[in-house]
């Protein structure tokens, strides 16, 4: 049985509860255990951090050159807190109250409730590394709105908020670093997770530098790999996000839950040709003030500047007056779908809508609408080559981020004993939709204030370095990891990794991407177990084992993503209601909305791997709300 | 609508090919066939890497991840300039329509001594981790921060410190110092941490001890080219340089036999 380990007491009480009942590790002993973090993006970074400043020792592993590059570092458009900066009635239960509803009702009060209670020392915390926040003339912070709330409660570095958070992360690892308490392992890949008797004492990875397969062990495993996303091959995750060490977690033991809850971004640059390697993000503050539109007649091709206001059909301020362009990002996906479908989109393609600055340039001045959004629309330029001061932009849904993940109970342990998940690589805090600026809080809620809290508590229980390297485990892994290698580079077929990576990315997005049906999906699970068979008959990888090989790499991830795409399938088909990212055709209301089943659907799906070729086994955890009242969710 | 249409041309690519650190290099030559205007400079590369990879030859590697100028990873020099011709722009996002049919382009990695060359271009840039490490941050610990509010900060200011921090590590100022100096990357960071009353505690040491891990790693010291300013893909001003000068010499005077 599942047991999300959830503290007694009144909401606003449990984490206060769970953290004076925890058991605390002696500062003496802290210095005696060895935690690996996988991972170095907001929750790996700022989890590090925090880690070694109490005591523990740390090591850190990157895929990238530099930990200062993981994906979080492209995230544009704010971090949310519950601080009422802006007196517009905003409050911890508000903002609770926002991410379980704008998640659909499909994740767990309890850490929905901490992730807002902490929200308010993530910007503190961030204000005194030096983050550089946007401020108002007097001098104190500036916020602005996002997607699915009607407070202003976004904390922003202008359209880099990511990249300023991660580097004050990264800039307090560097400390622990230079202090001897994290060591750093970069250019490392994460190839399989060491479990012995139950518990996860380490990983094998491999060197992406000189090809070796490396052998860590811990006391315990930190997970910060991020979502898998790039399961759809284009999307606004960067080229090296995979599902390969969520994946490999899964397959030794540890439950996956909700595979299917993925995000499609509604605002991102629309496809323009086969050799696309990824799809840019226009973050989603521009919602604030650009408008959403289609024209009315489909098939208009005129330009936009000669479609007169009448036949323009501004569709979400007419579909949602109280929302109006910022309903949360899966009503705004599925709308712009919606209008494309009925012929109605536009650019070369017709798959685009418009997004509109001309009224708020009239309203505000060209200067104003500069500074608030200046590099976000000269980014725009450069990659389409028109001014979105003079034209609109045009936008369509991407795949961006994944609610699902590892399954996580309240202290972030997965079912497995040792191995932590945070930020984006569980699936706690967002429910079936995440609302917009609330990845990154999440990321530095875990890293910085809840898993240093409750990792104590594991290892407060454990006995140091019980296991070390050279237990038969590791060798083993490392031999498969190894085979592994050796099995793509010996195929010899015809077919390149990324070829194919596109034919599975094609096949869920159709099937499995912005809106399903159980025909679709039945098909979808054919047509990549075929695609596996292809894969492994007749791929071409270049190179060797022992040498940099980015080929090599990619081939790996996109095996991984071959045998997880399924499992995406799989839950969708499983849950025959529609929730948030998850629209199932055959279950939505009159006005094509979203329709819960909360009589049967009002649960986590946690799915335990069976071995190859089987299908894997289902758990449930039961959501309970006992806080908030469930409702259809209506942004009308 | 698009200033101009996209369309298919061809080019003669000269790409430094270096199997490992230790192994003498060379320019190779590649035929890009029917690359459209619309592609980034990367996805060019992956055109080309497909065709390599079929053929059984090795793929040029080169290091990119995030494909939309943020993450730092990418960075070649393209034509004798650093993420190519086009300003303000990091090789990710620099377009093939800035390109025209028949030319002739030839690529670099970034050459330092402090970078060493990985695999064709791709560089170890651990370097700028290391000095980062040595005091490009705050020395506070995760909780007991006072409220976000507490200390007002002029927006003129926090701008300031905003325009130094959007450096995104890349290393194309020092691949186009003569002197190889990483005094832009180093000035950005302390100027942002200096200009904040948060970071202005530790100005004096962090100038010191990032500058001294700079000199000892093997970057070159500025003699005021200006290269690094032209060539940064974020804009980042020699401004900043002259900050991280006064910051040093002052805690120069003050710590005479160096600080530790």
């Amino acid at each position: 049985m599942l047991d999300s380990k959830i503290p007694e007491g009144p909401l606003e009480k449990k984490w206060d509860n769970y953290k004076f009942n925890v058991k605390l590790v002696n500062p003496a002993n802290k210095r005696k255990f060895n935690v690996i973090v996988v991972g170095t993006g907001l929750a790996g970074a700022s989890a590090s951090a925090s880690m070694a400043e109490l005591g523990y020792n740390v090591k850190t592993f990157c895929i990238q050159d530099s930990p200062r590059r993981a994906h979080s570092i492209a995230a544009q458009g704010g971090i949310n807190a519950a601080k009422n900066y802006q007196n517009d009635g905003d409050s911890v239960k508000r903002l609770f109250y926002d991410t379980i509803k704008g998640g659909d009702f499909r994740a767990r009060e309890a850490n929905v409730y901490r992730l807002a209670q902490v929200s308010n020392n993530i910007i503190d915390q961030c204000v005194a590394q030096g983050i550089p926040f946007a401020r108002e003339y007097g001098g104190l912070l500036a916020n602005r709105s996002f997607g699915g709330a009607q407070v202003s409660r976004t904390f922003y570095a202008r359209g880099q908020t990511g990249q300023q958070l991660l580097l004050g992360a990264y800039g307090a690892m560097s400390r622990q670093i230079q202090a001897g308490k994290v060591k750093l392992y970069t250019r490392r890949e994460m190839r399989d997770l060491v479990v012995v008797d139950g518990k996860a004492r380490g990983i094998v990875v491999r060197n992406l530098v000189t090809g070796e397969i490396e052998k860590y062990a811990a006391d315990a495993v930190v997970m910060a790999t991020g979502g898998y996303g790039n399961a759809f091959f284009l999307s606004t995750n960067a080229m090296a996000c995979n599902v390969s060490a969520a994946h490999k977690a899964y397959k030794k033991g540890a439950f996956f839950s909700n595979p299917c809850y993925t995000q499609i971004h509604p605002t991102c640059i629309p496809v323009h040709g086969d050799y696309q390697s990824k799809l840019t993000l226009m973050s989603e503050s521009l919602r604030n003030d650009g408008r959403v539109w289609v024209p009315k007649e489909a098939g208009d091709k005129r330009k936009p500047e000669d479609i007169p206001e009448g036949e323009r059909d501004y569709f979400l301020e007419r579909k949602y007056p109280s929302f109006g362009n910022l309903v949360p990002r899966d009503v705004a996906s599925r709308n712009a779908k919606e209008q494309c479908d009925a012929g109605k989109g536009v650019g070369e393609t017709g798959f685009a809508v418009y997004l509109d600055f001309r009224d708020a340039i009239a309203r505000d001045g060209r200067d104003s609408i500069e500074k608030k959004y200046g590099n976000l629309f000269q980014m725009y330029e450069r990659i389409t080559a028109a001014d979105p001061y003079t034209t609109p932009m045009m936008i369509y849904p991407a795949s961006h981020y994944t609610m699902g993940g590892l399954w996580v109970d309240y202290s972030l342990q997965s079912t497995l004993k040792g191995l932590f998940v945070i930020g984006e690589a569980n699936f706690s805090d967002h429910g079936a939709n995440r609302l917009g600026a609330s990845a990154l809080m999440q990321g530095l809620a875990d890293g910085y204030f809840i898993l240093p809290y409750t990792i104590g508590g594991y290892l407060a229980g454990a006995k140091p370095g019980e296991v070390d390297e050279s237990h038969p485990e590791f060798s083993k892994s490392a031999k498969e990891v190894e085979e592994l290698y050796a099995k793509l580079l010996s195929i010899d077929g015809d077919r390149t990794c990324d070829d194919i990576h596109k034919e599975l990315g094609k096949i869920l997005w159709d099937y499995c991407g912005m809106a399903r049906n159980e025909a679709g999906l039945l098909k979808a699970k054919e047509m990549i177990a075929d695609l596996r068979k292809e894969f492994w008959t007749n791929l071409k990888v270049a190179g060797t084992m022992d040498q940099f090989n980015q080929n090599l790499e990619n081939a790996a991830r996109v095996a991984d993503f071959l045998e997880f795409g399924e499992l995406m399938v799989t839950d969708a088909l499983f849950r025959k209601e529609s929730c948030g990212g998850h629209f199932n055709e055959e279950s939505q209301t009159e006005e094509n909305e979203a329709k819960r089943d909360d009589e049967n659907f009002c649960c986590v799906s946690a799915w335990g791997y069976r071995g190859e070729g089987e299908e894997p086994e289902l758990h449930r955890e039961e959501l309970a709300f006992e806080n908030v009242e469930l409702s259809q969710r209506s942004y009308k | 609508m698009s200033a101009n249409a996209s369309k298919l041309i061809n080019l003669t690519l000269k790409v430094w090919r270096q199997k490992g650190p230790d192994v003498k290099g060379g320019l190779e030559t590649y035929e890009a066939k029917d690359i459209s205007t619309d592609m980034s400079f990367l996805e060019m590369f992956d055109v080309v890497n497909e065709g390599l990879i079929l053929e059984g030859k090795d793929p040029i590697s080169f290091d990119h991840d995030c494909r939309e100028g943020i993450c730092g990873a990418c960075g070649a020099v393209v034509n004798g300039r650093a993420h190519g011709p086009e300003e303000g722009t990091t090789l990710c996002q620099l377009h093939m329509r800035h390109f025209d049919d028949g030319d002739v382009v030839v690529v670099e990695p970034w050459r330092s001594k402090a970078f060493k060359i990985v695999k064709d271009l791709v560089v170890d840039r651990s370097a700028l981790d290391k000095i980062i490490q040595a005091g490009g941050y705050i020395s506070v610990n995760t909780g007991g921060a006072p409220d976000a509010n507490a200390i007002p900060i002029a927006q003129e200011v926090s701008d300031l410190a905003m325009d130094a921090a959007s450096c995104i590590g890349c290393g194309a100022c020092v691949a186009s110092c003569p002197n190889a100096s990483a005094m832009l990357f180093v000035g950005a960071k302390v100027s942002q941490l200096k200009l904040l009353p948060q970071g202005d505690i530790e100005s004096a040491k962090r100038a010191v001890t990032m500058v001294e891990t700079m000199d000892s790693l093997g970057f070159g010291n500025c003699t005021n080219e200006g290269e690094c300013e032209v060539e940064c893909p974020k804009g980042i001003s020699i401004t900043n340089i002259a900050r991280l000068n006064r910051s040093y010499f002052k805690a120069r005077s003050l710590f005479k036999k160096g600080v530790n």
